[in-house]
């Protein structure tokens, strides 16, 4: 290789670095982050992104000077050059990949343990984890929510690693039923249609479903736990930024699947308790369960959730509320 | 009288003929008929997702869209077309065979595509099957019940028609090549296909066992995947993607193979890394046995599970790259001829790797997470199976025509083709990965109202997809009643199947051909590059030559 082709080389390969440096920071492509888990998941697809915009560049880039440079002249009825391999290239770009892999491989694996992903009271061991059982809870400003530890939890994302075997700070049971989510906070006995947590608190949702698979996503926290009729899945996350964020059922679940969403409300502590107060209160007053279950006024789709639920429940003919709507 | 191709009459094809090129192209004409269809109920889908309001058809009738596209795409067009009619074609012909090892099995094996399509189709307008090409239990087993059944049944068919498929390629390639010709000197498409024959073999059974059981749920009322009678859903979903990821490299090996040979022919250079390529597409089929729960990061599965799942599906990132890099390198220094053939080609070289690259994202747990079950894996599954499997078709289709039918296709005709298809694919799919990493889930038949713009780009892809195919189609029709006549090796290529006439006579070749080269020997010999002499001549000249 002469010197000014390998000075245009190095250039290239300096600036293919450098463009995919900056747009595996600057790609814009996930929504708010709102949780403390979202940040890590970013930073994990920002360092993907960096190496996927590498490679793509580089294999696009190499393809389309080779289309340009070796183009067939008209006439040229000649082949090219019998290359028909080369061993040490062949080598480096196979252990440079090997190596790519196993450090992104590393990298998720890191992000999966700060997230709580490995803790083994959320991976199928906590059935008989006699610590967990004798563990007291952690000080902590809510009331204990009697754990249910033990019972029939099945694997999900526990918690992260400097909270592990301690209990969480809000515990809610989580329902997917067509086509809705109901929010069951087991140490008040509030049930909600929408899930309100106070702002960075530990927070455990124990998913499962009554009918069919649901998926449980927040996209705004970068997590998602399947609900799973027959068993129970732990889901641990810590919300950050106080605001509505909407809840979404990411599992094909049947013909209105596109709309069983609810929102999650980040609240600060003060306003939770709040929150927690007045619906203990209600409760006490109005032992009718359809008014707990009452969705936002916010929402738009009040008038067809409740619609399908007739649908769904009551029998009525398909055909009927379609001449309806 | 060898250069003379040796045209079939058209109601042969019709008929229960045991010859390996008619069922090729029996294959591939029905296959592509399927693809059709798939593609009009693609389209009901994305005219739907033109709105965020449901306002096209009812939410069961795009449930049902959905879920046929994805059932007919898969299990109707690219698994048998890549196999089928590719594999019988070219099998044969590229070890020097005079058939397939089991004639009238293969025959069979065609056979039931149309009743299992059929039954598919059928069930649409007994009760539509809605419950998304993966009929996950629960909602399998409650949801359209007739429906489902037919799905069921038609899957069952169709996967026996691959199983013997599998077993004629596998007996044929290893059995059949022509004397002195080893396993090294075959072109890889042969590879490919052992490799992809091997996962047939293994994985269809156990999606035929999740199948059964899923029948009995329905039918009989017991509770394999049913949690009201304490069975599992999620054991369903193990059983099948065991076979349904595997599926996915039955569905690109082929194509791979297809690529390899495509290249060399058209870049007029040897391919580079025969040894490399040949052994990846072995790790490949490896690897993809054991990579299944990387579909299920959200489902319940154990940490420790997820992590080995995940670092296994990373490593297959290997082997591929490996092939990846080995086109580009063969490409490089050559004398590149872009045509309609080598545009597909290298069309599916810059799109697969795309797919490939969000195939390592999505591998990731942690990432995974968020983008599971959302537009970025449609996205993806569309970049790996549309830019990748349909484009590597295609270049096939342009580059083995002329030895179909003795006539090439219409260049320019061609190019408009890829051009079309270029852009529409991008347009429709590209956009689908800020959808998913945005929020919007996929299987919905609303969204919310923030989406609309990108939605609409996406469908005004999909729109120019469709019209895409009218090139094609009115080339490929044309072109073969009355396209340009070419001799018996138009692109002067030097695999087997080039050595006889266009078409080939029945059984082939008139004796055992001799490998007087190795499959992609360009730039050593030029003795037998002359396509207007016939083969015995060339044949004789090359003997004359004998090294």
């Amino acid at each position: 290789m002469n010197i000014p082709n390998s000075i245009v080389t190095l250039i290239a390969g300096i600036v293919l670095t450098l463009i995919s440096l900056w747009y595996g920071q600057n790609h814009g492509l996930m929504p708010v982050a709102a949780s403390e888990e979202a940040p890590l998941v970013d930073s994990l697809f920002n360092a993907m992104m960096t190496i996927a915009t590498g490679l793509f560049i580089l294999v696009q880039g190499i393809i389309v000077i080779a289309i340009i440079r070796f183009r067939r002249r008209r006439g040229d009825t000649s082949d090219g050059p019998p290359i028909d391999g080369n061993l040490s290239l062949e080598i480096v770009w196979t252990a440079i990949p090997t190596i790519m892999v196993l450090a992104i491989a590393l990298y998720s694996f890191e992000i999966y343990n700060a997230m709580g992903g490995l803790d083994s009271a959320a991976s199928g061991s906590g059935r008989n984890n006699p610590e967990l059982a004798q563990k007291p809870g952690s000080a902590i400003a809510a009331p204990m929510p009697k754990e249910r530890d033990g019972e029939d939890l099945a694997a999900g994302v526990g918690a992260s690693p400097g909270r592990e075997g301690s209990a969480a700070d809000v515990v809610v049971d989580v329902k997917g039923m067509q086509y809705a989510w109901i929010f069951t906070y087991p140490d008040s006995g509030i049930v909600a249609g929408e899930l309100h947590v106070p702002a960075g608190k530990d927070i455990k949702l124990n998913i499962t479903a009554s009918d069919v698979l649901h998926a449980f996503w927040i996209p705004q926290f970068r997590i998602k736990q399947d609900a799973i009729p027959g068993s129970t899945n732990q889901l641990r996350f810590h919300p950050q930024k106080i605001g509505d964020y909407p809840i979404i059922c990411a599992e094909l679940c049947g013909a209105y699947h596109g709309v069983m969403k609810t929102r999650i409300i980040v609240e600060s502590p003060e306003e939770f308790q709040q929150w927690r107060q007045e619906r203990i209160a209600s409760s006490e007053t109005d032992n009718n369960q359809l008014s707990m279950l009452a969705p936002s006024e916010k929402t738009p789709s009040d008038a067809e959730y409740a619609s399908r639920y007739v649908e769904e429940k009551m029998g009525i003919d398909q055909q009927v509320l379609q001449q309806l709507h | 009288m060898a250069n003379q191709g040796h045209h079939t009459p058209w109601w042969k094809y019709f008929t229960f003929n045991t010859d390996h090129k008619v069922i090729g192209i029996q294959y591939l004409v029905t296959t592509f008929i399927f693809y059709l269809i798939g593609g009009v109920l693609a389209g009901g889908v994305r005219t739907e997702l033109a709105t965020p309001e449901v306002d096209f058809v009812s939410r069961e009738i795009y449930n049902s869209l959905f879920t046929l596209h994805g059932t007919i795409m898969i299990f109707l067009w690219i698994v048998p077309a890549g196999t089928g009619a590719f594999g019988n074609y070219l099998i044969p012909l590229m070890i020097g065979a005079r058939d397939m090892a089991f004639p009238r099995l293969n025959a069979i094996a065609f056979w039931m595509i149309p009743p299992g399509g059929a039954l598919l189709i059928g069930s649409f307008f007994v009760e539509p099957p809605q419950a998304g090409w993966t009929s996950y239990p629960p909602l399998s087993e409650i949801a359209s019940n007739s429906g489902q059944i037919m799905w069921i049944l038609s899957l069952l068919i169709l996967g026996t028609s691959s199983i013997l498929g599998a077993v004629n390629f596998l007996t044929t390639i290893l059995k059949m090549r022509t004397p002195g010709m080893t396993l090294y000197q075959m072109p890889l498409f042969c590879w490919s296909m052992i490799a992809a024959s091997i996962l047939i073999l293994i994985s269809t059974p156990v999606l035929a066992g999740a199948l059964i059981l899923l029948m009995f749920d329905i039918v009989a009322g017991t509770a394999f995947f049913n949690p009201t009678g304490g069975g599992d859903p999620v054991v369903y979903q193990h059983m099948f993607w065991f076979y349904s990821h595997p599926a996915v490299y039955i569905m690109i090996l082929p194509v791979f193979g297809i690529i390899s040979d495509v290249l060399p022919v058209h870049a007029r250079k040897p391919i580079f890394g025969y040894t490399a390529i040949a052994y990846s597409s072995l790790a490949i089929s490896f690897l993809g046995l054991v990579v299944w729960a990387h579909h299920m990061f959200t489902s319940g599965t154990p940490g420790w599970l997820r992590m080995f799942f995940m670092i296994a599906t990373m490593i297959i990132a290997v082997p591929t790259g490996i092939k990846i890099f080995s086109w580009v390198a063969t490409v490089w220094g050559g004398k590149i001829e872009l045509n309609s053939a080598m545009l597909f080609s290298l069309g599916f070289v810059s799109m697969f790797v795309i797919g490939g690259l969000s195939g390592v994202m999505v591998a990731s747990v942690p990432f995974d997470i968020h983008v599971h079950d959302t537009y970025f894996v449609v996205a993806h599954i569309h970049y790996v199976l549309f830019g990748g499997s349909v484009f590597g078709l295609y270049a096939g289709i342009y580059h083995w025509f002329p030895k179909m039918t003795g006539r090439k296709l219409n260049e320019p005709l061609g190019i408009t083709h890829f051009v079309l298809n270029f852009i529409g694919f991008n347009m429709c799919f590209l956009p689908m990965h800020w959808l998913g990493l945005q929020g919007m889930p996929r299987r919905v038949a609303e969204y919310d109202p923030q989406f609309t713009f990108v939605n609409q780009i996406c469908s005004v892809g999909s729109l120019l997809l469709a019209i895409s195919t009218v090139p094609f189609l009115i080339n490929a029709i044309w072109s073969w009643i009355g396209g340009k006549q070419v001799g018996a090796n138009p692109w002067r290529a030097l695999t087997l199947e080039w050595q006889t006439a266009s078409p080939p006579p029945e059984e082939n070749f008139l004796e055992n051909p001799v490998l007087w080269s190795g499959p992609y020997d360009y730039g050593i010999d030029n003795v037998h590059r002359d396509s207007d002499k016939p083969v015995e001549e060339l044949l004789s000249e090359v003997q004359g030559n004998a090294r």
